[in-house]
């Protein structure tokens, strides 16, 4: 049973792997971006949980400093995505425009939260 | 009224005589319409003025005036900084920390603006129009969202419908300087902008929102309905396969930028990820990444057998994580409970039973129908048809607007005050319904000459789908049926006009600090007590005096008599006040030791024996030993009631003729004879003459009684020399 399990489970690695390798290579470097912000949002949180959440605001902007940016770049991966019927009418400047404004915010606003 | 309302039906069947293109004709008219709403709504709200003056109105309008004064006066730094000795003596209150600032800011905004253009009006005057103002902006956002869930038509009808509508003029005519007269706005706004970013998957409209809901957090209180009905909107969508990539986008900025900016607001502070009321959106917000990756990987893999079993995988380990995150957060206290306002909300007599402070104001009473009626008319029947339209044509935006009517309905039936929320889905959806039945109408009239109906109705409706609904003529009494039809809904909107200017001008304009009345011979009667009373404390009382009243008079008494008040409005601290309604309800002697250790100086009280004015301190009397007697066990609710009935007459109970509260009341109101063929005595408020004639008054004197007896303020005498 385990050994029949982990089997399937190297199957549907596999399987995803080889269908992953067919994305765009500007998609890939997206993806990799937001595995680096879920990562560091990670490694906060496991910090937050061996040191204290004392100083909470600066927990969560940096926190959520991290998921917004993941947030951000994702929707914007879904935006340039040329699969995605939903958003052929939005050309990728403007997705990206509207990206790097998000951000700004985001960040403005983080800076003013980081206390 | 019934004039401006033609404007918005006429755009269906245009003049022919101007030599405009159709559709510059169209945008002619509804930018014209627009604009004569938006004066509408302006100067509907103005009857205020007119019939009293340009003044704050109401009781909690008179702190944020004064905390808009001090802002004005002192800047932000201080503002934000504030610690306010004067009110909730000896606690305090630390302002900046404790309010929604949006208001405030606002107002001083605007004042700055004005100055710059040099236009230098007092502060006060930007306060009384604030409301107004927004309510004006509120109608242009109402045709927005309308022309982004149906067509422009129906958003000209949606801005006519709610410039007037009674259930939100309540809250904002002149000089009802509350938050919630921005906050509709804001909450409006948020919602438009939220189902832009849902329709066209944009970050920068969900950015938008994000900021809409930011105003909306540091405006009121009411943001979270907006925070709980976003994701149950989400989920919805969810439930009923419509999920989209763009309904990804739009909530998941739209939440995150929001929840962060709402943090920057104190008051409302790390509640977003700290309160229960807040986890509903959190719980989305994880769901929808959850979908999201799960929806990703079904596109990577073809193979759907492996599919299955990832996905198996991953909603076990997902729902496992969010359950122990959930539980551990609940039992360690991290995430609070729902708060009892919460729950009122849900279940409509847990305040009744919990929480008498809450059940104590009028305005958080379950509604009655009549005021349903009074506040919607017309509207009220219309919903349902709204809501059929809705129905008929569903997409993502009418299922927003569709959950937003059936949700802000259901808690305006809890509470009067929340009328107010519903009003805006009420007018959106009504005006579908007037829309969509006037256009069909319009176009069996106009199916006799083709060649003009086929041009002028692209032109109104913009050609959504109006090519379903082709007419063949072969009906004959069809025209006929179209055009009575017309004329009955031209009828029923002109009734509702003037439904609305009436209860407006007669019903929404009072300030309630100064009282109108009939005379004998129907003439105007103003009873101007309360700024007397406020005014005398001012210029007569040492400026420490401390005032003790009950809580519905503190911010006036701060904001008019510029003295320290024991209770105000903002009733955060049940103990506090429960200690003023234990000296109110106490024996003279009794209550003198509760007002020597609280510093009291002055006792106000509020009483409408002479003038027959009803909500005075007598009547309000069972709420004060309700919240007494639910921190100090001394005092019984039984003790002041004979049989179970409250009476103020000879039959009343003895400790109720002797309490405090009895005795300041009708002090020297036995002497009195206040109606023609009454005996001495008679409380024309209660109809009953008094059962205490012969009060004395031991540790107190009687200061001031105001031109009509209203206001009455006593003065605690200082302890007696010992020998």
């Amino acid at each position: 049973m385990a050994r029949s399990s982990s089997k399937d489970a190297q199957d549907l690695f596999r399987a995803l792997w080889s269908a992953y390798a067919a994305t765009p290579t500007n998609l890939k470097i997206i993806d990799l971006y937001v595995m680096f912000a879920v990562f560091t949002a990670l490694i906060q949180v496991v910090y937050m949980a061996l040191v204290g959440s004392f100083p909470f605001n600066s927990f969560l902007s940096g926190v959520l400093s991290c998921v917004g940016t993941a947030v951000l770049a994702v929707c914007l991966r879904i935006q340039v995505n040329k699969e995605n019927k939903e958003f052929k009418d939005l050309a990728p400047e403007r997705a990206f425009a509207d990206f790097v404004l998000c951000n700004l915010v985001l960040h403005l606003v983080i800076m003013n939260f980081l206390g | 009224m019934a004039q401006d309302l033609k404007p918005s039906i006429s755009s269906f069947s245009l003049p022919k005589t101007l030599k405009l293109k159709t559709k510059q004709q169209e945008l002619l008219i509804r930018v014209a319409t627009l604009a004569l709403i938006y004066i509408l709504a302006f100067i509907t709200r103005l009857f205020s003025v007119l019939r009293y003056e340009s003044m704050i109105h109401e009781f909690d309008p008179y702190f944020n005036y004064r905390t808009t004064l001090f802002l004005t006066r002192n800047g932000f730094a201080e503002f934000w900084n504030w610690f306010d000795s004067e009110s909730w003596y000896p606690l305090g209150r630390i302002i900046g920390g404790t309010l929604y600032p949006g208001l405030m800011l606002t107002a001083a905004a605007i004042h700055s603006l004005l100055r710059f253009l040099r236009l230098f009006v007092h502060i006060r005057e930007v306060c009384v129009l604030t409301a107004p103002f927004f309510a004006s902006n509120t109608t242009l956002v109402a045709y927005f969202f309308a022309k982004e869930v149906w067509d422009s038509g129906a958003g000209i009808v949606a801005a006519a419908l709610i410039a007037i509508c009674p259930g939100y003029i309540s809250r904002s005519v002149a000089g009802s300087y509350d938050n919630e007269g921005v906050a509709i706005f804001a909450l409006l706004l948020t919602f438009y902008l939220f189902v832009k970013a849902v329709n066209t998957g944009s970050l920068a409209w969900a950015l938008g929102s994000a900021f809409g809901y930011f105003y909306m957090v540091s405006a009121w209180g009411g943001y979270v309905f907006i925070i709980n009905l976003v994701p149950l909107y989400v989920l919805v969508l969810l439930v009923t396969g419509r999920y989209s990539l763009r309904l990804y986008v739009a909530y998941n900025c739209m939440y995150v930028l929001g929840m962060l900016l709402a943090m920057q607001i104190r008051f409302v502070g790390f509640q977003h990820v700290q309160s229960g009321e807040h986890m509903a959106a959190m719980g989305v917000f994880f769901l929808l990444q959850v979908f999201f990756f799960l929806d990703w990987v079904r596109h990577l893999l073809s193979d759907t057998k492996l599919f299955q079993a990832f996905l198996k995988i991953t909603v076990t380990t997902a729902v496992t994580v969010g359950a122990v995150a959930l539980g551990l957060g609940m039992a360690s206290g991290y995430i609070s409970p729902w708060t009892g306002r919460f729950y009122s909300l849900l279940d409509p007599t847990y305040a009744k039973d919990h929480i008498p402070i809450i059940a104590s104001v009028s305005e958080h009473q379950p509604t009655a129908w009549s005021s349903f009626m009074f506040d919607f008319h017309i509207l009220l029947f219309l919903f349902p048809a709204g809501l059929y339209f809705c129905f008929k044509r569903l997409s993502d935006a009418t299922i927003f607007l569709v959950m937003y009517g059936l949700t802000s309905m259901y808690f305006a039936g809890v509470m009067v005050r929340l009328i107010l929320v519903a009003t805006p889905a009420v007018c959106l959806i009504s005006a579908i319904a007037v829309s969509a039945t006037v256009k069909n109408l319009t176009r069996v009239v106009r199916a006799k000459s083709p060649a003009v109906q086929s041009g002028s109705t692209k032109g109104t409706s913009s050609a959504k789908g109006s090519s379903k609904g082709v007419i063949d003529n072969s009906q004959p009494f069809q025209r006929n049926g179209a055009i009575v039809l017309l004329l009955g809904a031209f009828y029923l909107l002109s009734r509702y006009a003037i439904h609305c200017t009436w209860v407006t001008s007669e019903a929404y304009s009072s300030p309630s600090i100064v009282l109108a009345a009939r005379g004998a011979h129907g003439q105007r009667v103003i009873f101007d007590d309360y700024r007397e009373a406020y005014f005398w404390l001012r210029q007569n009382t040492p400026p420490d005096a401390k005032v003790m009243s009950w809580w519905d008079y503190g911010y006036q008494i701060t904001a008019m008599g510029n003295r320290t008040v024991i209770v105000d409005n903002n009733t955060w601290n049940n103990t506090h006040i429960a200690t003023v309604g234990r000296a109110m309800s106490s024996y003279e002697d009794e209550a003198y030791e509760i007002m020597r250790s609280l510093d009291v100086d002055y006792v106000l009280v509020v009483f409408g024996g002479v003038t027959g004015y009803s909500s005075d301190d007598i009547n309000k009397f069972l709420w004060m030993v309700r919240i007494g007697g639910g921190v100090f066990p001394v005092i019984k609710e039984p003790d002041y009631l004979v049989n179970g009935e409250y009476r103020v007459d000879k039959g009343a109970a003895p400790k109720m003729l002797n309490c405090l509260m009895y005795k300041l009341s009708y002090y020297r109101f036995g002497e009195l004879t206040t109606e023609y063929g009454r005996p001495p005595g008679y409380d024309r408020a209660r109809g009953v003459e008094i059962g205490n004639k012969d009060i004395k008054l031991e540790y107190l004197e009687e200061a001031l009684t105001t031109q009509n007896w209203i206001v009455r303020i006593y003065k605690v005498k200082p302890p007696k020399n010992r020998w």
